[in-house]
């Protein structure tokens, strides 16, 4: 017990060493060129603190009880015991071998997107300045299999060894044929989308997914194929919060179509 | 009082339910498809615990302290007028909270090892670690300049989606220039620089400035720092990798 205290402690103070280069710039610019008291100050120090053993709380825990169970766990599903049965070894690989890896990798993927604290942010941010017409929990799950396709496909190119920079290109493809289709109003939130997925809960796990994979497929090597995932996972939200707000879009037509019929 | 207890279990109970899918999901892999039992369940049950209070200390400290003072300081600067303040605030916040980020001081000294082990450094120590805050620095730089980016095309009521085409043709064209080994690492890094406590805080930003200037819609125009902040990093990172 006194050891996970003791851990909280340090974790406390590597956050606040992160956090302290954004303070020192916020509160540098509200006093040297702003100039102006901040509006309640008392409260906003308050939030700062509870930002800070929040955060604290959160790494500790997901190191306590998520990381090495779910590290072990990509590490176990990509070892070659596993997967060919014990003491065999494949010639080739076959990418259908690696059917529970994909999975796995769907199912991670989507469950630490909808525990991410900066996607959560983004949500509130967004249902508020929307006022109300997107949903909190809409967008997350949007996000959320989002990535979930996204680290499924990595996983995938990983085991085929597909160049990393042709999927890449085919995603922006999209991304600018859709930009002209989807919903004016959900455009800049859908690019944002990309860039909060990634962070706290799902980068550790993808990572030791994405090298336990690369270390274990004869001919790939893990500081070349490892990477990847991240780029996967930031790309194909964009592409599905936009398919998410299209799709919404559509069913509304519909809908006052009928009315008008009816 | 009892109004305000319920309140904290009604909150408790929603970050236990985020956390939820993530503990079905590794507890399926574990007994029905590697078949092996949950090992050290009361240090599970700790850790939840400790994530699920977290998770709520965090959103509390979010609407209290993070977006009120992001908000406040977007204002502040609308009212002020300068635009050169505004763009030195944007830079500093872009840079700053970029260069101590721990997602990117890993990536950096993986990309070092690669770069060792490709021969583009030497392989020693002092080769290394100069290579990875080089990189540090690059991805820092191009942090700040999309902020600075994003802050500008807000003022101006750019469309978003020109200057991302742009972006992504960019990152295009420097993929068939770019040394391979760079390329899987300058496309991470695009996902890693934006940590838990930048996010909310450029949002906030954004948004402010968006509803404080007349003509913007905070929907529209708000949005979109993040997408910059998380493009520039690809371009810069592989542009570090053709000059080194």
């Amino acid at each position: 017990m006194s050891e996970l205290l003791l851990h909280l402690f340090y974790v406390t103070l590597d956050t606040i060493t992160d956090v302290f280069p954004i303070v020192a710039i916020i509160f540098g610019f509200q006093f040297l060129v702003i100039r102006k008291p901040v509006p309640n100050l008392r409260k906003v120090i308050i939030g700062f603190i509870y930002v800070l053993v929040g955060l604290a709380f959160f790494l500790v825990g997901l190191e306590e009880a998520l990381f090495p169970l779910g590290e072990l766990m990509a590490q176990q599903l990509t070892e070659p015991d596993f997967i060919y049965g014990i003491g065999k070894v494949a010639d080739v690989v076959q990418w259908q071998d690696y059917k529970w890896v994909y999975l796995f990798a769907i199912a991670i993927g989507f469950s630490t997107t909808i525990a991410e604290p900066s996607l959560l942010a983004v949500a509130i941010k967004a249902n508020e300045v929307s006022a109300g017409v997107i949903g909190i929990n809409g967008l997350r799950i949007a996000v959320a299999i989002g990535v979930a396709v996204g680290i499924g496909l990595g996983t995938l190119r990983i085991v085929t060894g597909t160049p990393l920079e042709y999927y890449i290109i085919a995603g922006y493809i999209i991304v600018i044929i859709q930009t002209f289709y989807a919903p004016k109003m959900i455009i800049a939130l859908a690019y944002d989308s990309g860039g909060v997925t990634t962070s706290t809960v799902t980068v550790p796990l993808v990572t030791a997914l994405g090298l336990g994979l690369a270390t274990t497929i004869p001919g790939r090597s893990a500081v070349l194929d490892g990477f990847g995932l991240i780029a996967f996972a930031s790309l194909c939200p964009i592409i599905s919060v936009m398919a998410y707000a299209q799709l919404s879009e559509w069913r509304n037509r519909n809908k006052n179509k009928e009315q008008l019929e009816g | 009082m009892k109004q305000h207890v319920n309140q904290i279990f009604r909150s408790l109970w929603n970050s236990a339910r985020d956390l939820l899918p993530v503990i079905l999901v590794i507890a399926f892999f574990q007994i029905f498809v590697l078949q092996k039992p949950i090992p050290n369940m009361g240090q599970l049950f700790v850790g939840t615990l400790l994530v699920v209070i977290g998770l709520n200390l965090f959103i509390k400290g979010l609407e209290t302290g993070l977006f009120p003072i992001g908000e406040n300081m977007a204002y502040a600067f609308a009212r002020k007028g300068s635009v050169f303040w505004l763009m030195a605030f944007a830079f500093s916040l872009g840079f700053g909270t970029t260069i101590a980020e721990p997602a990117l001081i890993a990536v950096a000294d993986k990309a070092a090892e690669v770069a060792a082990i490709g021969g583009v450094i030497e392989n020693t120590e002092p080769a290394r670690s100069s290579y990875a805050s080089g990189l540090r620095l690059t991805v820092a730089f191009s942090v700040g300049l999309a902020i600075v980016v994003g802050v500008l095309r807000i003022l101006k009521g750019w469309p978003i989606h020109y200057l991302i085409i742009a972006g992504y043709a960019g990152v295009v064209v420097m993929t068939f220039f770019a040394p391979k080994e760079i390329i899987g690492i300058a496309y991470d890094s695009g996902g890693v620089t934006t940590s838990t406590i930048t996010v909310p805080l450029v949002t906030a930003l954004g948004v402010g400035l968006a509803s404080s200037i007349k003509g913007r819609n905070p929907m529209l125009d708000g949005f979109g720092l993040i997408a910059f902040a998380s493009l520039t990093p690809i371009i810069f990172v592989m542009g570090y990798g053709m000059l080194i």
